[in-house]
């Protein structure tokens, strides 16, 4: 099995234009590599192309110019649509927009179905599915009366029946509450800790990337950034530059190694952050 | 303070008498006062929805009331669309309801409603569009040939065009990436401070509310938690965390600060009050 998972190579991408607009350069020459097992966040203000880049991940999108791998598989191909999405998973940021049926189950179980898998192995994978995202105890409920955050967890577990490799979430907490932004990003985290599915995280939210191994920052169509979080969130100016800002944590660690503090500055996470100071200041 | 809006046990109550019921909204009594820029946090589910549409009578009350300068707003039913010129509603991602050929024409909607026309309906809309942040040059473009960011801004635009007394955004930032936030929340704020109405901010950014609100108002299921400055309210990290809320960061770091034993006041919200407060702790020698 090959260890890459996804792979672009010079990928470009513009939308169309009309009449009155010329077309707009989305992606402008991405070449990267998406090992599996992977957990990756990839940052970008809104138009650094990140979107984008993602639908090309899946076929969603196809190059404009260059090419598109999804395990070895060339995403122009027609006749391997099919294995593509089955490996990799999408899920978007409009929870209303990826409901299809009327009652959860039915809507966990609509890939599978739509695949051919056979009627036991549907049951089980739904099971198995909403089991995965918490959502068990809703098995029979209505999805369109749901919270976002627990309408983007079906979604994930629509997206699970399917046993991808590869989940992508493209801005997919965008558009929930604090709460329910968590619960989505504990369950992308348990997926990817304990069934080691390879994970691409699209966002503008930096905190985010606090357990991602790696982190892509898009600007202009192009990587403008890619390393540990450590590592990017070290460069906050640049960071400003690309219209992002650094989790309030580094900011602080920063502020104060400015105002003289010999402290790191290179701690995410609160708690981490908290170790920081107290070991700074005893 | 005087009194603009105030919500007097005001119960909403959906699907009565179908297996659906539910209160949104529980008895739930909260002032806004005027020519303040008031916060107002609740999770998905603690009624905010619900509220902010009573305070513009598009919903009405299942029990208690809504007054306005001090007179309830149902009070002659058949006049409650003045209502809605005085208090005015941005819903969350207002792009949607854009629907006119171009842009002017969108944001001249509400005032032509009014009765503004001729040169002072012009005015009014390129001081709308302008308080708006969206460029001039913008104007005469189809809303739809427009990003998302300027044609949120057209529907902002739009309402603050009926120049209301009230002004309701309820998470006005939602979807825009961090500069975009922050370009749109200081032009609001600018509107505020120029206009001199009174502005109500409804959002889940807890850094946000803390930086621009002067007094906050937190819901949790259907009712009022608690009320106060974002000082006095964030002072309360605890109940907040309990009730399903987040603290701005800077006020979860100095919670944690405490736990680990360092005396920082857990009343800041800011970087750079939290940045203050630990370096005059070292100075003053902290342990």
């Amino acid at each position: 099995m090959m260890s890459t998972i996804i792979q672009t190579d010079n990928l470009s991408y513009a939308y169309p234009g009309d009449e009155e607009t010329a077309a707009t350069v989305a992606l402008d020459g991405v070449t990267l590599k998406i090992e599996r097992g992977s957990f990756v966040v990839v940052l970008g203000h809104n138009g650094s192309g990140k979107s984008t880049l993602a639908k090309t991940f899946n076929a969603v999108l196809l190059p404009g110019g260059g090419t598109a791998y999804v395990d070895g598989m060339d995403t122009k191909d027609e006749s391997l649509l099919l294995e593509i999405r089955r490996r990799i998973g999408m899920v978007f940021q409009n929870p209303d927009n990826q409901i299809v049926a009327n009652v959860v189950e039915e809507d966990v179980a609509f890939a599978p179905e739509n695949l051919g898998v056979p009627t036991a192995e549907i049951r089980q994978r739904v099971d198995d599915a909403l089991e995965a995202v918490g959502m068990t105890e809703f098995t029979l409920h209505a999805p369109h009366l749901l919270s976002g955050g627990q309408k983007q967890r079906i979604a994930i577990a629509g997206v699970l029946a399917m046993l991808p490799e590869c989940i992508v979430l493209d801005e997919a907490t965008a558009m929930l509450d604090p709460m329910g932004r968590r619960e989505v990003l504990n369950v992308i985290e348990g997926l990817h800790r304990e069934k080691n599915i390879t994970v691409v995280l699209i966002t503008h939210h930096m905190n985010e990337a606090e357990h991602a191994d790696r982190v892509l920052v898009m600007n202009d169509g192009r990587i403008a950034m890619d390393g540990t979080p450590r590592e990017v969130f070290s460069r906050a100016e640049e960071l400003a530059a690309y219209g992002l800002a650094v989790p309030d944590t580094v900011a602080l660690l920063r502020a104060l190694k400015a105002s003289g503090v010999e402290v790191a500055t290179d701690a995410l996470t609160v708690e981490d952050c908290a170790a920081a100071i107290v070991a700074a200041f005893s | 303070m005087e009194e603009i809006i105030r919500v007097e046990n005001l119960t909403h109550t959906y699907g009565i008498g179908t297996p659906f019921q539910r209160s949104a909204v529980e008895d739930l009594t909260m002032s806004v006062y005027r020519g303040e820029l008031l916060g107002l946090i609740g999770h998905t589910g603690s009624g905010k929805s619900t509220l902010i549409q009573h305070l513009n009578g598009l919903l009405k009350p299942t029990e208690g009331r809504v007054l306005l300068d001090g007179r309830d707003i149902w009070e002659e039913p058949k006049k409650i669309r003045d209502v809605r010129f005085r208090v005015g509603l941005v819903f969350q991602y207002p792009e949607y309801q854009l629907f006119e050929e171009t842009a002017y024409k969108d944001i001249a909607f509400g005032p032509t409603n009014m009765g503004l026309k001729g040169d002072e309906l012009d005015a009014r809309i390129r001081a709308s569009a302008r308080f708006a942040g969206l460029d001039e040059s913008l104007l005469d473009k189809s809303p739809f040939a427009l990003s998302g960011g300027q044609k949120r801004r057209v529907a902002i635009a739009g309402v603050i065009a009926m120049e209301p007394e009230v002004l309701v955004l309820d998470e006005p930032g939602a979807g825009l990436d961090p500069r975009g936030r922050e370009e749109l929340l200081e032009h609001i704020r600018a509107y505020h401070r120029e206009r001199g109405n009174t502005v109500v901010l409804v959002s889940h950014s807890m850094e946000e509310i803390a930086r621009y609100a002067d007094r906050i108002v937190v819901l949790s299921r259907g009712r009022t938690l608690m009320s106060g400055t974002p000082r006095e309210v964030f002072a309360h990290g605890s109940a907040l965390m309990r009730a399903g809320l987040g603290v701005p960061q800077p006020t979860r770091i100095a919670m944690e600060l405490r736990r680990r034993g360092l005396n920082v006041d857990p009343a800041v919200y800011t970087v750079e009050e939290l940045r203050d407060a630990l370096l005059a702790l070292r100075k003053g020698g902290a342990r």
